[in-house]
């Protein structure tokens, strides 16, 4: 029984309002979570094969040039060592972009940016191959290589179809009662997930099975299988459990290559996991950015002119370019608009997709602009916002689905006591601190994937639900777990949840916020078919079935779902994404509000409370939405104040490859945080009624901790990360200390 | 990691005299630096000896009036101590502002003394680095060196050193009790133990060969307002951009005592006996304070990018000494 569902046209009623199992929404616990914490839950990295032999990758040790001899021989008489694999043709020069069909630039004779993965040392230990993988001599031919972003910045060349005009920004500059025209920059980031990329490659014959830490299985298997050279159908990719991701396994990496040929070579299983330098020197990045934003208004304070210009780097034969004007091109009005990314060569591990790729470092430019123009306004920043909500999309005209966004404004000001804050900078001193507060709005574009999922009713009463779906620590088991429960008439815990298998019904994969609307949909739209089915059976019509706690309801007669059903029932549904997807403009929306304090001696900053209003359509499961939240939150601690990749300009490295250096917020770094979600339903994004969360807990995060330091201490600072040393030499003097 | 032998000692002079003659050895103690760099194979030892087993873990009190701490008392031990807290506020800061609770658990206090650098083209064995591999040049000069000194470097190597505890017993004037191998004991002031780097920036101590450190020595405690205040780019779980440790004793309105040591400026725990005397017998005040950040900054030298350190040391001094003598703390 296969169910195709395109989503054309906006969906009245979900069958989620009408059931009354009372599962869905509520705020319950992973049903994974006591696996996980008692280490039974196995990730890539843990499985066992028989007679498995352990890779590790060895890094290119210079940024630019070409190998010219790997000295094989240099390790192959180390104790434990088996092989030194240097496949060059087929090894991955960089890892995969996200949702990619076909495998990603391979071959690695030349060397593009440092740590290039370049060979794959087998020993029959972890630890010989590791020190096989230090020992090994290998010989470079160097060349000039392109390192320094700032110093090649004029280079730039614009991203093909970027560049978007409406009207005349310098007119709406030139005539504007009052305007912002300023630089914002960002640092790279490294996804820095807990997980490090691992692979487990073993061959059955021809068929390659990998035991690998990614978020999109159903795409991975296209990448490798065109890496391999195979067939899809004969490769399977296995992916239970993914300890984060963040976008740094949207696409296979290369270990997965690297383990599967020496896998082939060597007639063993071949584990690799990845160190966490290679997981920082060789896997994914986020783009640093150069971001030119130009707002105009006029006396009311309502826009004129919105300009959002981007500069990122990228390897060569990339064309991905953070898209850091997303969510600026519908957020707020303004007749005249210009929008547009251009390009750097760099000779730099791969650019790419990182948790809410555009608007993560995109609202820290439009939100701090947005803060400067509400001063020189002297227009509350809450109400600039709100002033230029536009009716319909800017430049398109299309509706917006759902959009809370004046609300959440409202609530969050109002939860926050934001009316106490004292808007002119530097007012208030608490012992050594200067206290400040800032807001920014929330915005992540909302998106539907193709996406399939078996769901099976079992004589004994159970439902099974099948998919390669990845549940990458967001809690997708669970919520998948609530969507059938809640449509089946099921206890949670008579629902199975199978996912992460290529043999499963191809998914949506974990990516872009669209997991939980896509593979929830596909659960959705099976389930459905389902209740016909069982209904027929009872000879009624569907819309008079009543299903609860196992029981199967028609008019006065009822009978436990176990007795109704003889053979297993199954449904396979595939949801698409259609003209609803085109006719209107969705997002999810929020408010962020912080309260930080600036040392006033040092610069230290720590920020003191935080809180995040959205409004995301229906909320599947109250915990896991708002821990998304939290985790978007923390991600928006980080990028304002300490997280930066720093690439060294003369070698080309990155030079704080580890999560010592590389500084994520601890636990001391993060205050109590608040989520509030406001009720609501999205009829044109699925079935379900809701929308992305995942990303939008991060987007405008970082710039209300930006502006509440402004508003702390009145230092502005455009250069992210914000840390003290930026911060010192400005410094009001603390009279009275 | 290479292969290494590992041996277990049974006292300390076994542990020094096994130690003497082999080539490439390390002790290992809590082993949260050595094995970190022996993985990265940065240290790349021969041999192991094992101390972690020795009987150096007690905190005792000295003839004098002084604490006894012997070299294996972990971190945690070492700062929940109450003859500490009591007496030595300033270490028990100083300790509880490193690292994460899991590694003061393992850490010890001759490892903590003896850690390595966290300079990042130490760690990257692709990287030009004279300490890592004399000869090879500096790549931190002209490179990333946002942590790097600004004091007491040359230019073969600005790397700092990374301890807190060593910033607050230098403060306190504590002195490195040693096991020879040759059977003998020796003492030295932990302001002798370290080594600037000059053009020798790989030998960082006055250790030789199979020198094992069994204890650090507090003299008798001089009172006084004590602080340890670190400053660092997140709140915890980081190491010190600049940390000042303070021990200042006031009379009559005036400064009585004043001993001071700083972490992060410098390739060892600094102390500057110039600033010390200048403050003694003053009466506090801002401009002192500059007077002060003056004579420690005389020489001080930035690199680019840790060219801020140099406003950030002065402004944490004059934060520091304004709050022991009376401000807030
Ligand atoms: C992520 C991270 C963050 C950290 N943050 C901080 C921080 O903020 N502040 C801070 O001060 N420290 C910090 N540390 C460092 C930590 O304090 C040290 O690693 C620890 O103190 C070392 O002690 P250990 O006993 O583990 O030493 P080991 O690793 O066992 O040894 C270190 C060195 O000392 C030698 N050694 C050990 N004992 C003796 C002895 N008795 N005699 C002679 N030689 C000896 C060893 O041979 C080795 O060379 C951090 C460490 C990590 C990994
Ligand atoms: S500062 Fe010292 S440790 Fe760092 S690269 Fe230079 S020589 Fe090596």
């Amino acid at each position: 029984m296969d169910v195709n569902f395109k989503m054309d046209k906006p969906v009245e009623r979900s069958l989620l309002d009408t059931t009354n199992q009372n599962i869905i929404s509520r705020p319950l616990d992973r049903i994974e979570g006591p696996l996980k914490v008692s280490g039974r839950a196995k990730y890539s990295a843990e499985f066992k094969l028989p007679n498995m032999a352990h890779g590790v990758l060895v890094g290119a040790a210079i940024g630019k040039g070409r190998v010219k001899e790997i000295d094989v021989k240099s390790v192959e008489a180390l104790p434990g060592v088996l092989m030194v694999v240097t496949d060059t043709e087929k090894f991955l020069r960089n890892p995969a972009q996200g949702m990619d069909t076909e495998a990603p630039k391979q071959g690695v004779t030349s060397i593009d940016y440092f740590g290039q993965p370049i060979a794959l040392v087998v020993a029959e230990t972890f630890e010989a191959a590791r020190n096989a993988a230090n020992a090994l001599s290998v010989t470079y031919e160097d060349a000039e290589g392109r390192f320094d972003f700032d110093a090649r910045i004029d280079t730039a060349k614009p991203k093909k179809d970027s560049e978007k005009n409406q009207g005349d920004v310098d007119d709406a500059m030139r005539s504007a009662h009052a305007n912002v025209d300023a630089k914002w920059t960002t640092p790279s980031q490294s996804s820095a997930a807990m997980e490090p990329h691992a692979s487990l490659a073993h061959w059955e014959g021809q068929k390659l099975v990998l035991y690998g830490s990614y978020q999109m299985l159903s795409s991975n298997r296209l990448q490798l299988a065109d890496a391999m050279g195979l067939d899809p159908e004969d490769v399977r990719i296995l992916a239970h459990y993914v300890g984060g991701g963040f976008g740094a396994k949207l696409g296979i990496g290369p270990e997965s290559v690297a383990a599967a040929v020496a896998a082939k070579d060597l007639g063993r299983p071949v584990r690799v996991v990845m160190t966490r330098q290679q997981v920082f020197e060789a896997t994914v990045r986020r783009s640093n950015t150069v971001q030119h934003l130009q707002l105009a208004a006029d006396a009311e304070g309502r826009l004129t002119g919105v300009s959002h210009e981007t500069i990122t780097g990228n390897l060569e034969g990339e064309d991905f370019s953070e898209p850091a004007s997303a969510a600026t091109q519908f957020l707020y009005s303004g007749a005249n608009r210009r929008f547009g990314n251009e390009i750097v060569l760099m000779d730099q591990v791969l650019a790419g997709s990182m948790r809410a790729p555009g608007e993560a470092v995109g609202m820290l430019a439009l939100e701090g602009a947005m803060d400067e123009l509400a001063e020189l306004l002297d227009v509350d920043p809450v109400e600039l916002r709100k002033r230029n909500i536009p009716e319909r999309h800017p430049t398109s005209d299309l509706p917006f689905s759902s959009r809370s966004l004046a609300e959440c404004l409202e609530i969050g000001a109002r939860d926050f006591g934001w009316s106490k804050r004292k808007s002119a900078p530097a007012s208030t001193l608490e012992g050594e601190w200067w206290i400040g507060h800032g807001m920014a709005t929330a915005a992540r574009s909302n998106m539907l994937i193709k996406s399939s999922a078996r769901v099976t009713l079992q004589p004994d009463g159970r439902a099974l639900v099948e998919t390669d779906m990845t549940d990458i620590g967001t809690g997708t088991y669970t919520i998948l777990a609530q969507i059938a429960a809640e449509l089946l008439g099921l206890p949670i815990d008579a629902v199975d949840i199978h996912l992460g298998d290529t043999n499963f019904p191809p998914a949506s994969g974990s990516g872009g916020s669209f997991g939980a609307a896509s593979a929830g949909t596909s659960v959705y739209l099976a389930c459905e078919k389902l209740r016909q089915t069982i209904a027929e059976k009872l000879g009624g019509e569907v819309e008079d079935l009543v299903l609860s706690d196992g029981m199967a309801r028609m008019g006065n007669t009822s009978e436990p779902l176990s007795e109704l059903i003889a053979e297993p029932l199954e449904a396979t549904a595939t949801v698409e994404p259609g003209e609803t997807g085109k006719a209107f403009v969705q997002a999810g929306f929020g408010a962020h509000f912080a309260e930080v304090a600036v040392h006033a001696h040092t610069g230290e900053v720590r920020v003191r409370r935080m809180e995040g209003t959205f409004a995301a359509g229906r909320i599947l499961n109250e915990k896991t939405a708002i821990s998304q939240c939290f985790g978007g939150m923390v991600f928006g601690i980080g990028t304002a104040l300490t997280e930066d990749m720093m690439h060294d300009h003369r070698y080309g490295h990155i030079v704080n490859r580890d999560l010592a250096e590389y500084h994520l917020p601890v636990n001391a770094d993060v205050p109590q945080l608040k989520v509030k979600f406001l009720e609501e339903r999205d009829h044109a994004a699925n079935p379900l009624l809701a929308k992305g969360i995942g990303e939008l807990g991060i987007s405008g995060a970082g710039a209300a901790i930006a502006n509440a330091i402004y508003n702390a201490c009145g230092v502005r600072v455009r250069d992210y990360p914000i840390t003290l040393d930026k911060l010192i030499d400005h410094l009001p003097d603390p009279k009275g200390l | 990691m290479k292969a290494f032998d590992y041996q277990r000692a049974d006292s300390a002079q076994a542990a020094a005299a096994m130690a003497a003659n082999a080539q490439g050895v390390r002790f290992i103690a809590g082993g949260t630096n050595l094995l970190d760099l022996m993985k990265l194979e940065i240290e790349r030892p021969e041999t192991v000896i094992d101390i972690s087993r020795l009987p150096l873990d007690a905190i005792e009190d000295t003839e004098d009036g002084g604490l006894r701490i012997g070299a294996l008392v972990t971190n945690s031990d070492l700062a929940a101590d109450a003859r500490v807290r009591r007496d030595y506020e300033v270490l028990a800061r100083a300790l509880l502002s490193g690292a994460s609770g899991q590694l003061r658990n393992k850490a010890t206090t001759g490892g903590n003394l003896l850690q390595r650098t966290r300079c990042f083209y130490f760690y990257n064995r692709a990287m030009p680095c004279n300490k890592r591999e004399p000869g090879s040049g500096c790549a931190a000069l002209e490179g990333r060196n946002r942590i790097h000194a600004i004091l007491g470097g040359s230019e073969h190597c600005i790397a700092t050193h990374p301890s807190d505890m060593a910033v607050a017993m230098m403060a306190l004037g504590a002195s490195v009790e040693i096991q020879s191998p040759d059977g003998k004991t020796k003492t030295l002031a932990l302001s002798e133990l370290y080594r600037l780097p000059g053009d020798t920036p790989h030998l960082e101590t006055e250790l030789e060969q199979g020198d094992l450190i069994t204890g650090v020595v507090l003299p008798a405690p001089v009172g006084g307002r004590q602080i340890y205040r670190k400053v660092r780019d997140r709140a915890s779980y980081a190491f010190a951009l600049v940390s000042v440790a303070a021990v200042i004793g006031l009379e009559d309105g005036k400064i009585g005592s004043a001993q001071l040591a700083f972490g992060g400026l410098a390739p060892m725990p600094w102390r500057n006996s110039d600033l010390e005397d200048a403050l003694i017998g003053q009466t506090p005040s801002p401009e002192l304070w500059g007077r002060a950040a003056d004579i420690l900054l005389a020489d001080a030298k930035g690199h680019g990018e840790n060219d801020f350190k140099i406003a950030l040391a002065r402004r944490t001094l004059a934060h520091v000494l304004d709050a022991a003598c009376g401000g807030e703390k």
